[in-house]
């Protein structure tokens, strides 16, 4: 079992702890994804969640949401386990029906945000209206307000994804991979951005990445899924080579640049399994080798 | 054509076949023009496409059984829309299930139209439409069936919108994602089952997708989206029906003409004229 756990549960007043594991296993019926997660999130944290593709971060997500439930093990968020449509968590899926034909406007979007699970008639229109265009305005998008969602580019739009989960005012964030799409400058204006949200509201912020050095100026936790195993802690104790070695099952080296970013570099047994961790992402290199 | 003066159009209200016609004719343009702008915002034109020809197995069956074709089409269609939604569960990438469903179903139509031993011209009615022989009990049970979908549409509206726009946040907010997608197929189904009065099986598109895709490409408000999307639906329909009784050829031709023509403008005309978005950046840049 690979756990770096410093914070312990202790260590937390029940006011503060957010989310705790206790040797949780995530999978299907048929095949488990990753087993013996440990860890606890407390209010106002800023967790990366990185790993190889189909290591299981999108499951994190689907567990935290009630929309999967543990194979076995403990999970819960605010003292409860995770049920569908708790209106404390705001979530940003990786994947959106939205395209370059969709021509609807993006305030409709994040009033949809709040008015959309109501069925009948609104009776709140102009109080939604006001709401999300206050939460436009936090998130730095008060001038895409009415611009469609089909204009614009791959930073603006998740801009308004992230208005669209903050709008319900969430004590929990979910972003599933909001940097993927973004050039590096784009993605550092968004961390920053995100970073904001957290300290400033005290928000929970999850963030799934193949990148982690846009975020290491700004984390306090992460969460390393791979090869089947979970790693937690803050980033100077997972991102070491004794903890991804345990974790990958082969000699893994970290390497620090001057600036504080990390490349993992790790050898395998098999020839070409050299993969570099940083610029480039490990899951690129483990696809290959398949 | 000769020149028709305003008040030689009342003339066409002097038949009562006219009149049931642009009775029918509006309440499936206003219909059609709503539903449809939800089945282009779920990219879901192929899944209407193969509710219009399931509801041919239908009509043809209820033709064989010596019933009204609208019933075998609302029971086809309702049942055929119901087990589409329920096999894709996700409005994208289901087209492999609605490829499934509508082939064994016009392989049923076949057989019944084949037992059919009646005229043809039953059959070329549904899939063509027949708008002209709209009696008025037809009318009433598209008014009926129109009103209950507009009930239906009016309680949906925003889950079905929302559901539309972002499936997965939706779902993740609790809401009832294979719920909202059966009564969405359902309300296409009805829709569909009373718009094949007018423009058939094989037209449905002119009312339910052409429209909506205008409205889409002009405004990006659902709202007023959905009331270009009518506006167009009725305006085809009325000017179809129109040139219809002065000219000798099928009302559905004049109006799927008229619907591409329309969408033709707005495709290729329209941006050009529309303010540009360059221009509505340049004000925050002074």
């Amino acid at each position: 079992m690979v756990s770096i756990q410093t914070e312990k549960k202790e260590n937390y007043a029940d006011s503060t702890l957010i989310i705790t594991a206790e040797n949780v296993v995530a999978g299907y019926e048929d095949r488990i994804i990753w087993r013996d997660a440990n860890f606890v999130v407390g209010r106002g944290q800023f967790v990366a969640v990185i790993g190889p593709n189909g290591a299981g971060k999108t499951t994190l997500f689907r567990l935290l949401l009630g929309l999967q439930h543990p194979i076995s093990g403990n999970l819960t968020i605010f003292s409860n386990r995770p049920t569908r449509g708790n209106p404390k968590i705001g979530y940003v899926p990786q994947k959106h029906g939205i395209d370059e034909e969709t021509n609807v406007e993006c305030l409709e979007l994040v009033r949809l945000a709040i008015s959309g699970k109501q069925w009948g008639f609104n009776r709140s229109r102009g109080n939604d209206r006001k709401i999300a265009l206050e939460t436009l305005q936090a998130v730095g998008a008060a001038d895409l307000a009415h611009r469609p969602l089909s204009d614009l580019s791959g930073g603006e739009l998740q801009r308004i994804f992230l208005a669209e989960a903050l709008v319900s005012n969430p004590d929990v964030l979910l972003l599933d991979e909001p940097l993927s799409s973004l050039d590096l400058r784009r993605s550092r204006e968004l961390v920053q951005l995100i970073n904001g949200i957290v300290r400033s509201r005290g928000v929970t912020a999850f963030l799934v990445a193949h990148d982690i050095n846009p975020l290491l100026p700004f984390l306090d936790n992460v969460i390393y899924l791979a090869n089947g195993k979970v790693a937690t802690g803050t980033p100077e104790e997972v991102l070491t080579s004794e903890c991804l070695s345990i974790l990958y099952g082969v000699h893994v080296e970290v390497i620090k640049d001057s600036k504080g970013n990390v490349a993992i570099i790790g050898s395998g047994t098999e020839k070409d399994s050299d993969f570099v961790f940083g610029n480039r992402c490990v899951s690129c290199n483990e696809d290959e080798k398949k | 054509m000769n020149m028709i003066l305003p008040y030689e159009l009342l003339e066409i209200f002097q038949y009562q076949f006219m009149q049931h016609a642009f009775e029918a004719g509006t309440i499936v343009a206003i219909v059609a023009g709503i539903v449809g702008y939800f089945v282009v915002l779920r990219r879901s034109s192929f899944a209407a496409h193969a509710l219009s020809h399931i509801g041919f197995a239908g009509a043809a069956g209820a033709v064989l059984f010596g019933v009204s074709p609208v019933f075998g089409l609302l029971l086809f269609t309702g049942a055929g829309g119901a087990g589409i939604a329920i096999l894709g569960p996700k409005a994208a990438n289901r087209d492999v299930q609605i490829g499934t469903v509508l082939a064994v179903m016009l392989g049923i139509g076949v057989l019944f139209i084949s037992l059919y031993t009646g005229y043809a011209t039953e059959a070329y009615s549904i899939l063509f439409g027949e708008i002209l022989g709209i009696s008025l009990s037809d009318v009433l049970l598209t008014l009926a069936v129109a009103a209950v979908i507009l009930v239906a549409i009016a309680f949906v509206y925003r889950p079905l919108l929302f559901a539309s726009l972002d499936e997965d946040v939706a779902e993740a907010k609790g809401m009832p994602i294979l719920g909202i997608g059966i009564i969405f197929m359902l309300l296409v189904a009805v829709a569909t089952s009373i718009a094949v009065q007018v423009v058939g099986v094989l037209l449905i598109f002119a009312l339910m997708v052409t429209p909506a895709a205008i409205a889409q490409r002009v405004t990006k408000k659902p709202s007023r989206g959905i009331i270009v999307s009518v506006a167009v639906a009725l305006f085809a329909t009325w000017l179809g029906l129109i040139i219809s009784f002065y000219e000798p050829y099928p009302v559905s031709f004049f109006i799927t003409s008229i619907v591409f023509i329309l969408y033709l403008l707005v495709r290729f005309a329209y941006p050009r004229i529309r303010p540009t978005k360059t221009a509505q950046i340049q004000p925050d840049m002074h």
